[in-house]
């Protein structure tokens, strides 16, 4: 009885959530830029920077958007014009995925380390 | 000239008293006396005094002005208010680590004082690590980065302070922040005392804990302050970037927090000794290695202001030397505990205390990698990517969640074993209320996910849960007031990154523009001309979707001294929500770049963590 | 036993990134990618004097040598390398072209008055997405282009050893 009340709620919830909004433009482009480093300044992402560069890729954003681009192509030319060093969101990729699973092999670990500390008799 | 010419011999002095101290200790191991001998003592009291003077002497020589100090020159100017030519003596490189040197002399000091019921090698040994370090930073500060280095002939002006650090929080945050640091020297130090001295036992864990605690006061509002400043200053209304310099401060947090509740287990449990130890050694280790990475310049960041690599290479030595140290040190000394199975079940605080460990160091795995990575991949393969806030994120909200949900049950469990049963129906009354909660507050956004929905969940089931426990009777406190403190901080942060609007637009005096709802109008603009700085000033009428008639009056300064332009941003901070106005001098003539910013229980986040650290003042005093 | 092979692997791994750590104080700031040379160029551009739309394909035909040089009159850099500049004027192993960089028209016309000319054809850059396409950073900066590929870059004013340099690579 409990386990299918539960259920009903998570399944209520997932039907509640289920629809996509239609991200406009605006937010798309302040979301690219975010995700876009200024490379001539000291950290700042390209939404962030007010500099001359800055303004100028916010630009080009904007127009490859209206050119009806992707997202993802939008990035994607970024990086072949400035290379990975511009996206602040790195792509998992042969260089990148010792980042993404080092903290998970090191959580697994972890718990096996207590596992074995605690309940293996 | 003089207090410079004083301040460079008093730090020379206390060089030498130093080596005093630590060839006195070490003899004093040997001697069969069950007490320190005395002359140890006023060693101490005379480097303290030294160091002290020296450190004096410096923020006399920025007040005066004394140009032919090099440093002053850098970093200091005559029109310069009184209040910034004083925080502006450890706002630069040499003055803030010879600010850490007496942090550090200074927390030797106490602990000497304070622990004298405690066996007396444990003492000296700690007092011999603790005046490694000591030596190891005079003799960086002597050699490349001296304070009181003269020029000549006499510039007859300097060169100023970075305006950016002109700010009251930035003036108090290196020395709150560097409290923290350097209390985490004293638990390295004892914890290295406490393995040869075979002391790591219930008396050591209660005498340290207090140093856990201290530390961890003053890196939370360290780090809470650092925010602050970069909110209002750095002017883009974020608090957290994810930014290099930003994290080394987390890194020895996540050590510490983790420190606090194993401590606990070692306190009434005599378990978990060597654990203690390797997170102790690690504190110290990552709040040296935040020296390093942000004095070398190794890291692109905002907060990188100093580059050498020969300042680099030395602290790099020296932190690897203290690693390598402890390293041996430890593998050289520790024992195997014997395993603690018998008496412990899953259900039981101290697999709670242990996973709350097991997911500290699952985030500070997440934040070490991210932070260091590109150094990695660069010197290895030539490559250099950025991390930027979109991985720290990725990789740390879904494990959010069981920590939360774990967290919400923790302090209810019952050392050795908890029957099962115990749990109460009340808690899935709980967890059905925040989903629902949540779904609902979900529902607002465009953020759809079924992830958000229970990320929310996880977060009002740990407010509720922490209310809760508030209705129990049972002694502690602290813990229900920190944790309450976090479940707010944790709400709060997720609803401001979420419901957090703003708009950026160019405007010239006199424009009006009505963007998603909001009309914004460009009354007025002046100038103003400041003891060291210029300054525009420009006031916006903002009229929101409801029509709340709100003035902002950001400023654009430009600072004189070196020249430089900052923006001021205007906030106006109720319970509920900042509304943040911000202008950028565009070069275009007349035009602003002009962003407002909603941020949605802005003021919660900060409260919180005033509450958190109220929870381990409290704790710290309690007994 | 297994004490000791942890021991070492512990200090292994910590000289390990002693090692990057120390190397890593020695690499520059400025990043330049290494794999972005490999992209054909093509963009859209407006001719500074007759307001002329041209795409690039009309100004890269055959194998000459382009030269690229990004340049704005309120670039203070700028004016230093001009001189260098004028010395590469007028050669037929490449084209020079200038490309105006966010820049006031009168101001630039006034800057090549003064200075004197030494592009053969200035093309403008109003808001700077150009320079963007050919990957630059700001002014000044200078590209070597052959076949529509980028051979050389140089960010920051020129100097005599770079126009050596430049002269070498395009005689081949």
């Amino acid at each position: 009885m409990k386990k299918k009340f539960i259920f009903l709620i998570i399944f209520f919830i997932a039907i509640f959530n289920y629809s996509f909004a239609i991200e406009n433009n605006t937010k798309l482009e302040n979301k690219i830029s975010k995700n876009l480093r200024c490379l001539v300044c000291q950290g700042q992402s390209i939404y962030d920077s007010n500099s001359d560069f800055a303004l100028s890729v916010k630009l080009i954003i904007k127009n490859k958007l209206k050119e009806g681009k992707s997202e993802k192509e939008i990035y994607e030319f970024f990086k072949s014009k400035y290379g990975e060093w511009i996206l602040f969101d790195p792509e998992i990729n042969k260089k990148t995925i010792f980042l993404w699973i080092f903290p998970i092999i090191l959580f697994v670990f972890g718990g096996y380390l207590i596992f074995r500390k605690f309940f293996i008799k | 000239m003089f207090y410079t010419q004083l301040g460079n011999y008093s730090l020379i002095f206390s060089f030498i008293f130093s080596l005093l101290i630590f060839y006195s200790c070490f003899k004093n191991i040997n001697n069969k006396t069950k007490q320190i001998e005395s002359n140890i003592f006023s060693f101490l009291s005379i480097q303290l005094l030294t160091i002290f003077l020296s450190f004096i002497c410096l923020v006399a020589s920025f007040v005066v002005s004394d140009f032919s100090n090099e440093t002053v020159y850098n970093n200091s100017h005559t029109t310069k208010s009184i209040f910034y030519k004083v925080s502006g003596s450890w706002g630069n490189h040499e003055g803030s680590l010879l600010l850490w040197l007496l942090v550090l002399v200074l927390f030797v000091f106490i602990f000497f004082l304070t622990s004298k019921k405690h066996p007396k090698n444990y003492r000296i040994f700690t007092i011999i690590f603790q005046q490694v370090i000591v030596i190891g930073f005079i003799f960086f500060l002597l050699t490349v980065s001296n304070p009181f280095n003269t020029l000549f002939p006499i510039p007859d002006e300097g060169l100023g302070l970075n305006p950016i650090l002109q700010d009251p929080a930035l003036a108090i945050h290196p020395p709150i922040l560097y409290l923290g640091y350097v209390g985490s020297s004293i638990i390295f130090s004892s914890s290295l005392a406490a393995l040869i001295e075979d002391y790591v036992n219930k008396n050591w864990a209660i005498h340290i804990k207090k140093w856990i605690i201290v530390s961890w006061i003053f890196l939370s509002l360290g780090i809470m302050v650092g925010s602050i400043w970069a909110y209002y200053e750095l002017g883009w209304g974020g608090f957290w970037f994810w930014d290099a310099v930003e994290n080394i401060s987390l890194m020895p947090w996540f050590c510490l927090t983790a420190l606090i509740h194993t401590i606990i287990v070692l306190e009434k449990k005599n378990h978990l000794k060597n654990w203690t130890l390797i997170l102790s050694i690690a504190t110290f280790t990552l709040s040296v290695s935040g020296t390093f990475l942000v004095r070398s310049g190794i890291l692109n960041s905002v907060h990188t202001f100093a580059n050498d690599p020969n300042r680099g290479i030395f602290i790099l030595l020296f932190l690897f030397i203290l690693i390598l140290l402890s390293i041996v040190i430890y593998f050289l000394f520790h024992k195997n505990e014997k395993p603690i199975i018998k008496d412990t079940f899953l259900l039981s605080k101290e697999t709670s205390l242990v996973v709350n460990n097991w997911f500290m160091m699952y985030f500070l795995s997440v934040v070490l990698i991210g932070t260091i990575y590109p150094i990695i991949l660069e010197v290895l393969t030539n490559n250099k990517v950025s991390i930027g806030p979109p991985f720290y994120h990725k990789l740390l909200s879904p494990f959010l969640i069981p920590f939360l949900i774990i967290m919400a049950f923790g302090p209810k469990l019952k050392w050795i074993k908890t029957k099962f049963s115990k749990i109460k129906l009340t808690n899935l009354f709980f967890l059905i209320i925040s989903l629902l909660i949540s779904s609902f507050i979900i529902s607002f956004t465009e953020m759809k996910y079924l992830f958000s929905t229970v990320l929310f969940g996880a977060s009002f089931f740990l407010l509720f849960k922490t209310i809760e426990e508030f209705f129990i009777k049972n002694y502690n406190f602290s813990q229900k007031i920190s944790h309450l403190a976090f479940s707010i901080f944790i709400l709060s942060i997720l609803i401001n990154g979420i419901f957090s609007t703003e708009f950026s637009t160019n405007m010239k005096f006199g424009d009006e523009k009505k963007i998603n709802d909001i009309y914004i109008k460009f009354t007025n603009l002046k100038t103003l001309n400041k003891e060291n700085y210029k300054t525009i000033i420009t006031s916006f009428q903002i009229k929101d979707e409801h029509g709340k008639i709100m003035n902002f009056n950001p400023e654009v300064r430009i600072y004189n001294q070196p020249e430089i332009l900052t923006s001021e941003a205007d906030i106006k901070s109720n319970i509920f929500s900042d509304n943040f106005l911000v202008v950028n001098l565009l070069k275009d003539d007349g035009y602003f770049n002009v962003r407002y910013q909603v941020k949605p229980f802005m003021l919660w986040i900060w409260l919180s963590v005033v509450l958190l650290t109220f929870g381990g003042i409290l704790s710290f005093f309690r007994r | 036993m297994k004490k000791k092979k942890i021991f070492f692997s512990v200090i292994l791994s910590t000289l390990f990134i002693f090692f990057i750590l120390f190397k890593g104080l020695y690499n520059q700031n400025y990043y330049i990618p290494k794999n972005t040379t490999k992209n054909l160029i093509s963009f859209k551009a407006e001719d500074f004097f007759t307001k002329e739309k041209l795409t690039s394909d009309q100004f890269f035909l055959n194998n000459k040598y382009i030269i690229i040089n990004i340049w704005a009159s309120w670039c203070i850099p700028c004016l230093k390398e001009h001189k260098y500049l004028m010395s590469l004027r007028k050669n037929n192993n490449f084209k020079l072209i200038g490309l105006n960089y966010k820049d006031k028209e009168n101001n630039a016309k006034q800057f090549i008055k003064k200075n004197g000319n030494p592009y053969e054809l200035i093309l403008s850059d109003r808001n700077g997405t150009i320079s963007i396409e050919l990957g630059a950073f700001g002014v000044p900066e200078t590209f070597v282009i052959h076949e529509k590929k980028i051979i050389k870059k140089y960010i920051g004013p020129l100097d005599q050893q770079n126009i050596f340099e430049i002269l070498r690579i395009t005689k081949k």
